[in-house]
C-alpha cells in the first residue's frame, strides 16, 4: 500500500490496455451471460440484501438512536422504528446479477458506440484484486458525468471484481424505470439534504457501516458529491469518508484500502449541457423520458476514456500518529459521536489528498492543451502557431508531471487535427485560422442576447476542458502571479502574497488546506528546474529566458482573478443588504452583462472573461473569501476596492 | 540458605523452571520431555515435530544452542559497599557476591533476557545478594540500606516478565538483591475466621501444598504458581486461574506488611472491609517492589473443595465461543475456570498429544467422529475449545456443569470431555518450557496479555492478531508469525485475554529488537482497541512508557507522590512503574 508520493516528483504511472478491443471481437450477449465469480474478502461474511435490512434495524446505533428520537419527538419507538423501516427502504439497494448482466449487454453496446476505446490500467486492477482480498474496500472515483458509475460496475464485472454498491443521489430514484434498473445493479439512494435529521443519518450510516463491517461489497462514491460541472476537481466533502473510516477508528476493522479512481474523458457527453447549467439553465430534471430524448449523443464521436485505478490507500496508514483511536475507549461504540476537531481535520486533509490524487492520474488529452491556448487567444490562432505554441505547452506540462496522453509517433500537426476535428462542434477553422466558435447554431436569426448566450456555452464548455489540466499549472501559477503582485523580489513578500491567493481561491481549486508552505515550495521547484526562476536564500529572481513561461502562468490564473473582482465590485457598488443567495447568482450575472456592455463591449476578450465569470460555480466559489472581505468593508466603512 | 541453594541447583539458569524437565527432538526426530515431575514427563509427542516445522518453517537440521554454562569471567565485579556489608554481618543477614548468585537474580522471563543469557550475555547484575529469615531482618536491611544508600530489588520466584527485576543501567549505588526466599514459613491457621499469615517469600506449589495438609487452600492459581511467591503476587496484583471462586490476590487477601524505608505499614485490625479512606493496602498491590518489600500477608483460606470437574466445550468458530463466555458472564455462572482457546491454540494443544496415554484419549479421533457424524458444520480450520474446570460439592459441581453446557448449547457448542478439559490446564504448566525448545532451533516468542470490555474482546484479538502479522513481514520476518489469543478470565463488564506470540528468526540480524519493536507494535494495538495495559502482568520496565497515558497525569502524580514520601531517596530503586 503506498501512501501518498513526495508532493512534486512525478510518479511513474502504469499503461492502459483499451478493454473495449475484445467487446469488438466477441458476442456481448455470451459475454453478458458468462460465468462471474469474482475474488471475494477474505474475512466476508456471507450476507443476503434482505438480511443486511434486518442487521441494520436490529443494530445497536440504530435502536439508540430511535430511541433518542422517540423521547425528544414523543412518538412511539414502534412508529420511529416503522420510520427507520422506510427510510432504508427508500435507500437500499437490491442488487442481483440478473440485473448486472442486462446492463453489461447494453453498456457494451452502448460503450463501442459512444467511444473508440476505454483504456484501463490493468495493473491497478490487479492491485485492486489484491486489496479487496485484504480489507473491505472503498471505491472513490472522480465524478465528471453519469457515465461514471456505469463504467466502474462494467469494469470490475469484467475483471471479475466485486460489484460495488453505489451511493447515488435521490435524483435518479425518480426516473421510474432506470431508477429501480440502478437499484437492482448495486445503486443505493440518499437525499440530496438530510441536515438535521438524525434518524434518516443514522439509518444511512449504519446501512454502510453494516455493508463495509460484513465485507459484503466495495462501497463506491463520490468524494465531490457530484457530478462537477466545469471539469475541475470540487470541493470534497467529508460526511460519507468519515462513515466508512469509523470501523476503522473504532477497532471494528483492521483497515479499509481507499481506492481512488480518475476517470477521463476525451469529451464529456453533458458537456453543452454543463455550460448551459453554469449559466443559469436549470438542470433537466432526470427522468426516463429525458434520457430516450438524449438518444441523439449515442450517434456522436467521444473519442477515447481513460480510467486509472489507483493505489490502494490504507485508511491506517493515513490515520497513523493523526487519529488517537482510544479517544473512542470511554464510550459504547453503538452511541454516535459527532467527530472531534482534530478527527474532522484529518477527515478533510484525508478528503483533498485523495481528490488530489484523482486530479494527478486523470488523463489529459491534446484538446486540453489547445482548449486552454484557444481560450487565451480568442481572436483566433494561425494553425502554424498553434501547433507551436501547443508544443511548447505540452513540453511544460509534462515538466510539470501532466499525464498527458499524446500519440506517440505522430506529428505534432496531425494530432491537432485530429483533436479539432473531434471537437469541430466548438470551433471554426477557415484558411489555417482557428476559432472558438458557435457552429452548430440554429439557422434562424437569433437576438443578441441569444447569440451571446450560445458563445457563452461554447466558451464555458472548452474552459471545461481547460480546467483539466488546471492542477497542472496551478502552483506555479499562483507563484507568477504572486510574483507579479507583489512587486517585490523578496521570498517573504512573493510568499504572502502566494499564500493570500491560495486562500483566495480556496474554494475555487484543490488546495489542501495547511499545504501552504508545501505548495509553494512545489511551485518555485517547478520553475526552478524549468529555467524561470532562480530561488536563493531571500530573493526570487526571474530568468530571462522565463518572461514567457511566466506570461502564460498568470494568463491562466487571469479569468479566475477578473472574475472574482467582478463579484467583489458587485458587493461593494451594488448590494442591498438583504440579498438571498437564489436572487445572489441573477443579480450578479446581469451585473457582469452591464459591466460587459458599459466598459468594454466592443472589445471580445474582455467579453469573454466576464462570460466565464458569470458562471454559477465561480460565483458561488467566490462568496466564502468575498463576503468575509465584504464584511470587514461594511464594518470599517470602507467603500474601496483596493480592499478586495 | 541451604533450602536456597539446592532450589537455584535444580533450576535452569537461562530458561524456564526446574533443569531436569525440558522438550528436545530425540534421535528420531520425535519431540519428548523429559523428567519426571509432570504428566507429560517421560512421554513422545510424534505430532509436535510437523507442527513447530509447519508453523514456523524451522528445521530440525538448523539450531540454535544455547551456551551451555555461565560465563562467570562476563560477570563484573561486583560493587560492593563495604560499610553496609559490615553493618549486615553484625546483624547477622545472609549475603553472597558469589556471581553465580547474582546472575540467577539479575533477571525475569522476558524474552531478551533469556535470549541474552542464552547467548552468554550478562548485563548489569546485582551487586549482592541477602536472604532475610523474618521480618525483622527485612527491617534490619532497609534500615542499614537507607544509612548507606544501597540500592535494594526485592526478588521472589523471579517469573517476571515486565523486565521488573533488570537493574536500571542508570544506577551508580551498589545494588542489593533481597531475596525473600527464606520467609517461606506459614505462621499460623485461624479456622474460625479461615484465614493463614504466610511470609511472604512463600513459593505458590509450596503455599499450597502445605495448606493442603491442613485440608485448606487458598484457590489462588496463577500459570506462575510453581515458582511465583506470595510477595510477588500481591506487588503485581496477580490473579489466579480461578478467581471465579475465589477472587484476585486483592480480594484475598486481609492484611499485609510492608517495611518500606518509612517504617513498616500495616493496618491495625484483620476487620474483613473497612471505610478508612482509600485502602492502603491499593498503595501496596501493583506497587511493583518500588515502595518496600512485603514481608507477611493474612490470606484468606478454604477448605479443600470436596469435588473437581474438568470439562470442554468445541464451538464452531471463536465468535460463537466468546458470545458464549460473555453469556455465562452475564448469568453469573463461570466455574472455577473457563477458558476459550483460538483455533490456532487447538491445533497447537493436538500437537501436544503424546503418543500413549489413557488420559490423552484421541481428543481429535472423538472430536473427528463428532463433526463426521452428527455435526458436519464445523470446519477444523475455525473451530475452537474452551475448556472448564468445576469445584465444589458433586452436587452442585453437576448441576453447575448441566448450566454451563446448557449455555454452551445455545451457542452450537458441544460437550468433548473431561479429559481435553484437564489436559488444556496440565499444558498451561508445560507451555512455558516450549519456548526453550523453540530457542533452541531460532523460533523465538512470548506471551502477554490485556483486559478489555466484552464488546470489544472480538474486535482486539482479530486486530492485535493482524497487526502481529502484519508488522512480521514488514520487519523483514521470513516465515508468517504464530499469533493465536485466548481468553482466560471473565468478569461482569469484561475479559482478560492471552497472546501468545513466536516467530522463525533466521535471516534476521537483532531479532530480539524486532521482537521488542512487534510486541510495542501490538501493545499500541492493544490501547488503541480499548484494552488495558496489562490484567495481571504488571508494568515493570518493560510498560512504562505507557503508564501516564493509562492513569491520566494527575493519576501518575499520584504516585508519585506516594512514593516520594515513602522512600524519598529511591532506595527501592528497580525504577519500575513511575
Amino acid at each position: 500500500v503506498v501512501l501518498f508520493s513526495p508532493h512534486f516528483r512525478i510518479r511513474k504511472r502504469d499503461d492502459f490496455e483499451d478493454v473495449l478491443e475484445e467487446r469488438r471481437r466477441s458476442s456481448d450477449l455470451r459475454y453478458a451471460l458468462r460465468c462471474y465469480t469474482p475474488t471475494l474478502y477474505k474475512g466476508l461474511v456471507p450476507c443476503k440484501v434482505s438480511m443486511l435490512k434486518s442487521i441494520v434495524l436490529q443494530s445497536d446505533h440504530l435502536q439508540c438512536v430511535i430511541k433518542q428520537v422517540s423521547s425528544e419527538s414523543g412518538d412511539s419507538t414502534e412508529c420511529v422504528a416503522e420510520e427507520a423501516s422506510l427510510i432504508l427502504d427508500e435507500m437500499a439497494h437490491r442488487m442481483q446479477l440478473s440485473t448486472v448482466r442486462f446492463f453489461v449487454f447494453t453498456l457494451s453496446k452502448a460503450f463501442k458506440r459512444l467511444f473508440r476505446s476505454v483504456c484501463v490500467n490493468e495493473e491497478g486492477i490487479q492491485r485492486l484484486q489484491q486489496a479487496v482480498q485484504e480489507h473491505p474496500v472503498v471505491l472513490l472515483p472522480s465524478h465528471r458525468s453519469y457515465m461514471d458509475f456505469l463504467m466502474m460496475s462494467y469494469l470490475l464485472y469484467m475483471f471479475d471484481l466485486p460489484l460495488p454498491v453505489i451511493a447515488a443521489g435521490m435524483d435518479f430514484m425518480s426516473m421510474k424505470f432506470i431508477g429501480e434498473m440502478l437499484r437492482m445493479s448495486g445503486a443505493f439512494f440518499i437525499r440530496r439534504s438530510f441536515g438535521g435529521d438524525k434518524l434518516y443519518w443514522a439509518v444511512f450510516s449504519e446501512y454502510v457501516k453494516t455493508m463495509l463491517r460484513k465485507g459484503y461489497a466495495p462501497i463506491e462514491f463520490f468524494l465531490e458529491g457530484t457530478r462537477s460541472r466545469t471539469c475541475k476537481s470540487l470541493t470534497p466533502k467529508t460526511g460519507l469518508l468519515n462513515i466508512v473510516m469509523e470501523p476503522f477508528f473504532k477497532g471494528e476493522l483492521f483497515d479499509v484500502s481507499l481506492v481512488p479512481v480518475s476517470i477521463s474523458y476525451e469529451r464529456v457527453l453533458e458537456e453543452s449541457l454543463y455550460a448551459r447549467e453554469l449559466l443559469g439553465v436549470p438542470k433537466p430534471k432526470e427522468s426516463t423520458s429525458g434520457l430516450l430524448k438524449a438518444r441523439r449523443v449515442l450517434s456522436e464521436d467521444y473519442g477515447s476514456m481513460h480510467v486509472y485505478f489507483g493505489h490502494p490507500v490504507s485508511v491506517r496508514s493515513l490515520a497513523e500518529g493523526k487519529i488517537k483511536r482510544s479517544q473512542y475507549n470511554l464510550l459504547p461504540r453503538y452511541i454516535p459521536q459527532k467527530p472531534s476537531v482534530d478527527t474532522h481535520e484529518f477527515l478533510n486533509d484525508a478528503a483533498f489528498r485523495l481528490v488530489r490524487i484523482q486530479e494527478e492520474n486523470m488523463v489529459l488529452k491534446p484538446w486540453v492543451l489547445i482548449a486552454t491556448l484557444l481560450l487565451q487567444n480568442p481572436d483566433g490562432m494561425d494553425l502554424s502557431s498553434l501547433t507551436e505554441q501547443t508544443d511548447w505547452l505540452r513540453h511544460l506540462a509534462l515538466a510539470f508531471g501532466a499525464f498527458l496522453d499524446w500519440p506517440d509517433h505522430e506529428a505534432c500537426s496531425e494530432v491537432i487535427s485530429c483533436s479539432l476535428a473531434l471537437h469541430r462542434r466548438l470551433l471554426s477553422v477557415s484558411a489555417g485560422h482557428v476559432q472558438l466558435s458557435v457552429t452548430d447554431a440554429p439557422q434562424v436569426e437569433t437576438t443578441p442576447e441569444e447569440a451571446v448566450f450560445q458563445r457563452a456555452v461554447v466558451v464555458l464548455s472548452c474552459a471545461s476542458y481547460r480546467n483539466q489540466i488546471l492542477h497542472v499549472f496551478l502552483r506555479p501559477a499562483l507563484l507568477a502571479v504572486a510574483m507579479q503582485s507583489a512587486n517585490s523580489s523578496r521570498k517573504d513578500d512573493i510568499y504572502n502574497c502566494f499564500n493570500f491567493l491560495r486562500n483566495m481561491f480556496s474554494n475555487e481549486f484543490i488546495l489542501c488546506p495547511g499545504d501552504s508552505v508545501q505548495d509553494f515550495e512545489e511551485a518555485c521547484y517547478l520553475l526552478m528546474k524549468r529555467g524561470v526562476l532562480q530561488v536563493l536564500e531571500h530573493e526570487i529572481v526571474m530568468s530571462a529566458s522565463g518572461q514567457s513561461t511566466l506570461a502564460f502562468l498568470c494568463s491562466v490564473l487571469e479569468p479566475f482573478l477578473q472574475g472574482y473582482q467582478v463579484v467583489c465590485r458587485y458587493l461593494c457598488e451594488e448590494t442591498n443588504e438583504n440579498l438571498t443567495e437564489k436572487e445572489f447568482i441573477p443579480a450578479v450575472r446581469s451585473f457582469c452583462f452591464v459591466c460587459g456592455s458599459v466598459n468594454c463591449l466592443h472589445t471580445r476578450s474582455c467579453l469573454l472573461l466576464v462570460l466565464i465569470s458569470v458562471s454559477t460555480d465561480l460565483i458561488m466559489h467566490v462568496l466564502g473569501p468575498a463576503l468575509f472581505c465584504y464584511m470587514c468593508v461594511c464594518h470599517h466603512g470602507i467603500r474601496s476596492p483596493e480592499v478586495l | 540458605l541451604h533450602h536456597q541453594k539446592s532450589w537455584q541447583e535444580i533450576m535452569k539458569w537461562n530458561g524456564w523452571g526446574y533443569s531436569d524437565s525440558r522438550f528436545l527432538f530425540n534421535k528420531k526426530g520425535q519431540a519428548e520431555f523429559t523428567g519426571k515431575r509432570y504428566r507429560l514427563s517421560g512421554l513422545i509427542l510424534p505430532s509436535l515435530k510437523d507442527w513447530f516445522e509447519g508453523t514456523f518453517g524451522a528445521n530440525l537440521q538448523h539450531k540454535s544452542p544455547a551456551t551451555p554454562t555461565v560465563n562467570l569471567s562476563a560477570v563484573a565485579p561486583p560493587n560492593l559497599n563495604e560499610p553496609f556489608i559490615e553493618d549486615l554481618k553484625a546483624a547477622g543477614v545472609a549475603a553472597s557476591h558469589d556471581p553465580e548468585d547474582r546472575v540467577f537474580r539479575a533477571h525475569g522471563h522476558c524474552l531478551h533476557e533469556i535470549f541474552a543469557l542464552r547467548e552468554g550475555r550478562i548485563g548489569r547484575v546485582p551487586d549482592m545478594v541477602v536472604w532475610p529469615s523474618c521480618h525483622s531482618d527485612v527491617e534490619k536491611i532497609v534500615e542499614l540500606a537507607c544509612k548507606h544508600n544501597v540500592c535494594l530489588i526485592p526478588y521472589g520466584g523471579g517469573t517476571s516478565v515486565s523486565s521488573a527485576l533488570e537493574c536500571p543501567h542508570e544506577e551508580t549505588r551498589s545494588i542489593v538483591s533481597l531475596d525473600t526466599s527464606q520467609m517461606n514459613r506459614i505462621l499460623w491457621i485461624d479456622e474460625k475466621n479461615l484465614t493463614a499469615h504466610v511470609e511472604a517469600g512463600i513459593i505458590g506449589q509450596d503455599l499450597e501444598r502445605q495448606l493442603n495438609e491442613h485440608g485448606y487452600c487458598t484457590g489462588h492459581e496463577p500459570d506462575s504458581m510453581e515458582f511465583s511467591s506470595l510477595g510477588g503476587w500481591v506487588a503485581t496484583r496477580a490473579s489466579g486461574m480461578k478467581k471465579n471462586i475465589y477472587g484476585n490476590i486483592e480480594d484475598l487477601v486481609v492484611h499485609i506488611k510492608m517495611v518500606t524505608p518509612r517504617g513498616v505499614i500495616e493496618k491495625s485490625c484483620l476487620g474483613p472491609r473497612m471505610s478508612t479512606g482509600p485502602d492502603i493496602h491499593h498503595f501496596i498491590l501493583g506497587s511493583e517492589g518500588t515502595l518496600g518489600v512485603v514481608t507477611e500477608v493474612t490470606m484468606k483460606i478454604r477448605p479443600i473443595p470436596e469435588y473437581q470437574k474438568y470439562g470442554s466445550v468445541v464451538f464452531p468458530n471463536f465468535q460463537q465461543g466468546v458470545a458464549c463466555l460473555r453469556e455465562v458472564a452475564r448469568q453469573r455462572c463461570a466455574p472455577a475456570s473457563i477458558r476459550l482457546m483460538d483455533n490456532e491454540q487447538f491445533q497447537f494443544g493436538h500437537a501436544l498429544k503424546p503418543q500413549v496415554s489413557s488420559i490423552f484419549t484421541s481428543f481429535l479421533d472423538g472430536l473427528k467422529k463428532f463433526y463426521i457424524t452428527k455435526f458436519k458444520g464445523f470446519d477444523p480450520h475455525h473451530l475452537c475449545v474452551a475448556t472448564l474446570l468445576f469445584e465444589g460439592d458433586r452436587g452442585k459441581v453437576l448441576q453447575h456443569e448441566k448450566q454451563v453446557y446448557d449455555i454452551a448449547a445455545k451457542f452450537g457448542g458441544l460437550a468433548a470431555g473431561e479429559d481435553n478439559g484437564q489436559r488444556g490446564y496440565m499444558l498451561t504448566f508445560v507451555i512455558a518450557y516450549l519456548r526453550d525448545l523453540g530457542m533452541d532451533y531460532y523460533v523465538i516468542g512470548e506471551s502477554f496479555e490485556t483486559s478489555v470490555p466484552w464488546d470489544r474482546v472480538l474486535d482486539l484479538c482479530r486486530n492485535v492478531k493482524e497487526r502481529i502479522v502484519r508488522e512480521c513481514k514488514e520487519r523483514g520476518v521470513q516465515f508468517p508469525p504464530l499469533s493465536t489469543c485466548r481468553v482466560t478470565q471473565t468478569y461482569d463488564a469484561g475479559a482478560c485475554v492471552y497472546f501468545y506470540f513466536a516467530f522463525n528468526y533466521r535471516g534476521l540480524s537483532d531479532p530480539v529488537h524486532v521482537y521488542e519493536q512487534v510486541e510495542h507494535a501490538a501493545r499500541e494495538e492493544i490501547l488503541a482497541n480499548g484494552g488495558s495495559l496489562s490484567h495481571h502482568h504488571g508494568v515493570g520496565k518493560l510498560r512504562k512508557e505507557w503508564m501516564k497515558e493509562s492513569v491520566s497525569g494527575v493519576g501518575l502524580g499520584m504516585l508519585k507522590s506516594v512514593k516520594e514520601y515513602v522512600d524519598p531517596q529511591n532506595i527501592f530503586g528497580n525504577r519500575n512503574l513511575l
